[in-house]
């Protein structure tokens, strides 16, 4: 990694490409000024690349269109200002501005679809940016071949003549970041920039900003809200708690040895360091951010911060150095009492599951293929997948996307029905593919946690309807017994009774998961099916529902099938975990056997694409190119085409079985498990 | 990941108001943590009213100060209140008064009389009782079926969705009027006709506009959870789905009954509704427009005008009541 290249001192003021000086910036909301940001300071110098981190809502992104001075029209720059290049963006003129924003300063958003034009080809998008410094058309064309290649296409000429949903997100965010360097900017800003992508098109993108940073003298700004990519990518990193920078210096050292208690608590939060949900709870943080506008007089974590004493209300905190190199501060009164949060541990109250051998099966798959017919076109979406369930078991599902994980979570449970020849069953009896068929018992047995509460939950109605009904639907209760239900259903999901009488957009995401939750546990249910529960949450959000979904498990044996693509969180929380791609299962195993390996070389591969907080040094594996469409499998092995262990002549002959290599562990490889051994302890 | 809910990404929601909450993206990873937020709330829950709902209450005040909004309500009640009391506070009697013929507007004919010498003023006001009340019935009719068709096709999709699609289709593609006037000639012209042919010839509209909405909810996961759990399609569609469609719901009614006046009016001016002596505006129109070319303009102008001015009123409301509802 090359963090840390120069370290930057904060002192070296004058030769920084961004300068931001304690910018305030409030956005006015129905017709009152409200502060968002509350005296921003900090500074990138050139080829520096400096993260901002923080939950939802803290004023990060805020902070980066400020810095172009790209804010809503009702957000206004109220104080401070920000230096580009000795240049004061806040002062500019129109014209300015608008020649700044053409050649020195460029940005990345989180969605590259959103950042092109859909009905324009590539080429002439890209040509543009060229013609708009000036450049001959001729010219232009030749700097966008030039650009493409800059970014690593490899065939730059037909990707110029390609519309943009005619590539891979992956893709997309390529171009969309050579469009931004087309200028060769002075300051590069990135939102969120692979936010969108999988694991392993992320790790393809992060290695290549990496590479062009190297190349490239641009002050990098990055904004994440995955502490894994700042680290990766950072030379220093700013942690910013309701509109301000609380903890400052440079990523390694702030996240190996947090000094605030903010960022402590984010760092606690995540599931780190291979903890498994048998051995702790996560750790969270009390309370919510403070909304935007809120008079903050002194420290602006006072509120959820468990150092609190008088002096924190009373006092501003001020900058205090950490070390004495004079790259760090942080912005707490109880720097000296900052062990004292490390060490309280929460409690380890969690009943240690009893393994799978003792426990029956509760759920068994045998056979279930599903294929998608589109234009008369078969396209296997799941192809004979065998899986089991036991009793109080989480089996995690981790793959890229489109490897078939929710089409599996949607066959479990009938939403979508598994094609003739397989067989779903529950406590031993085979269930019926569709839910329209399934007996009231069943359904109520197999319920589901979706992705996306705002989804998840009708927003019209409260949310004590929501689970009044589901108590009536899923169990037969009706009366007062219904209403006490749901009464004592909020409170284990510690959810209180104010809660119930509110719609869904009047609660917080985390308190919305939670109701989808209860709703789902509503008919004490055998298995809860879910679905990416916690990626649209904030990590301290996270944590706390990745703890109570624990709690349940352990109280009520429920078995969960709980599909994901965060690596941390699936250890975290899985006994078991089933490997996908392409609809196939390539391995299947016990949670610790699957992380320590030997491994599938896909497996091996979703692992070293993830970037990790402790900045372990991870083997580098690539995958290259993209999933093949489902409709087409590859021969042979279908993960061939990508697999970086591939044996020529063989892979793509046959395909290999789902065979065990140890008791409880499966793998679909042509490749020995002592020979795969071999390779990855090599790390070759 | 996703973290769209995050301060920027669309301005919009910075920008309008119900999207404060976007703002202040934020949570309680301990459910105790909203306890923080403002007074205890008492059972009536009264005191304490949420972001979403407190920038909707705001809306409303802001639509209740709109002048637009003022006067189609003024003047949609005006016409209610003649059209409710109708000869019990006419100046005169509407259908057997008798001054003489064609007198112009003056003092104590403020709209001057017809060609019997029937106060217009009076048959004006008692005229409003026929329109308001075949129109609002036809129009809410009219998005009754559209909501039950648009709610079939949207949810069901599939050949239901094509099937009806077409027949919606081919629906648009008739003249309204025509179809009317012909339906009308064929069937009789009471009231219940009209409303009845008005309201059929409205719902494609109404089913177009509910269709887009469902097709938007019937992805969204609340309903797979419904099926989930047992729920019916009826229960789904109705009692799921539609209050969340409810908005465009709304809006489409009020300006149904906006065209709802316009083609009752247009139907009775071609004689096929209220007869004479009826004080009907349309029929009164279309006995004296041949007049006007005699400079006998008040009998065919007053009415013509009230039609007019319930017209532009009920659009105004629609207006401002689609800024409310699609904020």
């Amino acid at each position: 990694m090359s963090t840390s290249t120069s370290p930057i001192r904060a002192s070296s003021i004058n030769g920084a490409a961004l300068s931001v000086e304690d910018l305030e910036v409030a956005y006015k909301v129905r017709g009152v000024d409200r502060a968002v940001l509350r005296g921003v300071t900090f500074h990138v110098a050139p080829g520096e690349a400096y993260g901002l981190v923080g939950e939802s809502g803290c004023g990060k992104s805020t902070t980066a269109y400020a810095a172009l001075r790209y804010l809503p029209r009702n957000g206004k720059i109220t104080g401070g200002r920000v230096l580009v290049d000795g240049g004061d963006v806040t002062a500019m003129s129109t014209g300015e501005l608008q020649r700044f924003r053409a050649t020195e300063a460029s940005m990345v958003y989180q969605d590259p679809a959103q950042a092109m034009n859909p009905s324009l080809r590539i080429g002439r998008q890209l040509i543009e940016s060229f013609t708009l410094l000036g450049q001959s058309t001729e010219q232009a064309r030749q700097s966008a071949l030039e650009a493409l290649r800059r970014v690593r296409i490899a065939d730059p000429k037909r990707v110029m003549e390609r519309y943009p949903f005619q590539l891979s997100g992956g893709m997309q965010q390529r171009v969309v970041i050579a469009m931004a360097l087309a200028c060769d900017p002075k300051l590069l800003v990135l939102d969120e920039p692979t936010t969108g992508l999988d694991a392993t098109v992320e790790a393809e993108v992060l290695d290549l900003v990496r590479t062009l940073r190297e190349e490239s003298d641009a002050a990098v700004l990055l904004i994440a809200h995955n502490l894994g990519i700042i680290r990766a990518l950072c030379d220093r990193v700013g942690v910013m708690y309701a509109g301000k920078i609380v903890e400052e210096g440079p990523s390694r050292d702030v996240f190996d040895d947090p000094q605030h208690p903010y960022t402590v608590g984010l760092l606690r939060s995540l599931p780190r360091h291979g903890v498994r949900k048998t051995e702790r709870l996560l750790a969270t943080i009390p309370g919510i951010l403070p909304l935007i506008g809120t008079v903050l007089p002194t420290c602006v974590f006072v509120d959820r911060c468990p150092l609190a004493d008088e002096t924190c209300r009373t006092v501003e905190p001020p900058e205090a150095p950490v070390g004495d190199d004079g790259t760090r501060f942080t912005r707490c009164h109880h720097r000296d009492r900052i062990d004292e949060l490390v060490d309280a541990q929460p409690d380890v109250d969690i009943a240690i599951l009893a393994s799978s051998e003792t426990t029956p099966d509760v759920l068994e798959l045998s056979h279930v293929s599903k294929t998608f017919h589109q234009r008369g076109v078969a396209i296997p979406a799941l192809v004979d997948v065998e899986l089991y369930l036991a009793e109080g078991e989480t089996l995690g599902i981790v793959g890229e996307s489109g490897s078939g994980k929710s089409t599996l979570a949607k066959t479990i449970l009938g939403i979508e029905p598994l094609d003739s020849g397989g067989t779903v069953s529950l406590d031993g009896h085979q269930m019926e593919p569709a839910t329209g068929g399934r007996s009231a018992d069943d359904k109520r047995s197999m319920q589901m946690v979706f992705q996306n509460p705002d989804s998840a939950l009708n927003r019209s109605w409260s949310v004590r309807r929501i689970l009044l009904r589901s108590v009536r639907k899923l169990t037969g209760i009706t009366g007062r017994a219904a209403n006490t239900k749901v009464e004592a259903l909020a409170a284990q999901l510690r959810l209180t009774p104010r809660h119930l009488d509110l719609k869904p957009s009047q609660l917080s995401g985390g308190l919305k998961q939670r109701v989808a939750i209860a709703r789902a546990f509503a008919g004490d249910p055998r298995i809860v099916v879910c679905d990416e529960p916690t990626s649209a949450l904030d990590v301290s959000v996270q944590a706390a529902i990745l703890n109570l979904l624990a709690d349940l498990q352990s109280e009520q044996r429920t078995s969960y099938v709980f599909i994901t693509h965060d690596m941390g969180v699936v250890r975290y929380l899985a006994d078991r975990i089933a490997v996908m791609y392409l609809g196939r299962i390539q391995e299947v195993g016990p949670t610790d056997e699957v992380f320590n390996g030997p491994h599938h070389p896909y497996t091996e591969a979703l692992l070293s694409a993830v970037p990790s907080v402790d900045g372990e040094p991870t083997k580098r594996i690539r995958l290259g190119g993209e999933i093949p469409s489902p409709a087409n499998p590859p021969s042979g092995c279908v993960f061939h085409p990508r697999c970086p262990r591939v044996i020529p002549g063989v892979c793509e002959v046959n395909e290999p079985p789902l065979a065990d290599v140890s008791p409880g562990h499966a793998m679909r490889c042509h490749i020995p498990i002592d020979e795969l051994r071999r390779l990855q302890r090599d790390g070759s | 990941m996703s973290d769209r809910d995050e301060v920027i990404p669309t301005f919009e929601k910075v920008i309008s108001t119900p999207g404060m909450d976007a703002l202040v993206a934020s949570d309680a990873s301990a459910a105790s943590a909203a306890a923080g937020t403002p007074p205890e709330v008492g059972p009536s829950g009264g005191e304490q009213l949420s972001e979403r709902q407190q920038a909707r209450r705001e809306n409303w005040r802001l639509i209740r100060r709109r002048p637009a909004f003022i006067v189609g309500v003024l003047i949609v009640a005006i016409w209610t209140v003649c059209a409710a009391f109708g000869d019990r506070i006419t100046p005169h009697n509407p259908l057997d008064f008798r001054a003489g013929t064609h007198l112009s507007p003056r003092a104590k004919f403020p709209f001057g009389t017809d060609e019997q010498g029937r106060d217009v003023l009076s048959r004006v006001m008692a005229g409003s009782r026929d329109v308001l009340k075949v129109a609002p019935l036809a129009a809410l009719l009219g998005v009754l079926f559209g909501v039950i068709v648009g709610m079939l096709m949207g949810y069901f999709g599939g050949w239901l969705d094509n099937g009806l699609g077409r027949i919606v289709e081919a629906f648009l593609a008739l003249p309204v009027l025509l179809v009317a006037l012909l339906a009308v000639t064929t069937l009789g012209s009471s009231s219940t006709v009209v409303i009845g042919v008005v309201a059929v010839l409205f719902t494609p509209v109404v089913a177009r506009t509910v269709r887009s909405a469902v097709l938007a909810e019937r992805d969204l996961d609340y309903v797979t959870s419904a099926k989930l759990r047992g729920e019916s399609s009826v229960f789904v569609m109705f009692r799921e789905i539609l209050p969340n469609v409810s908005g465009p719901i709304i809006v489409e009614l009020t300006v149904r009954i906006g065209y709802a006046v316009f083609t009752v009016a247009t139907l009775s001016f071609l004689g096929a509704g209220p007869q004479p002596p009826s004080p009907d505006w349309g029929a009164q129109v279309s006995g004296a427009f041949r007049v006007i070319s005699a400079g006998i303009w008040w009998t065919t102008f007053f009415p013509a005008a009230a039609i007019a001015s319930l017209v532009i009123a009920v659009n105004l409301i629609a207006d401002s009541v689609q800024s409310v509802v699609e904020a």
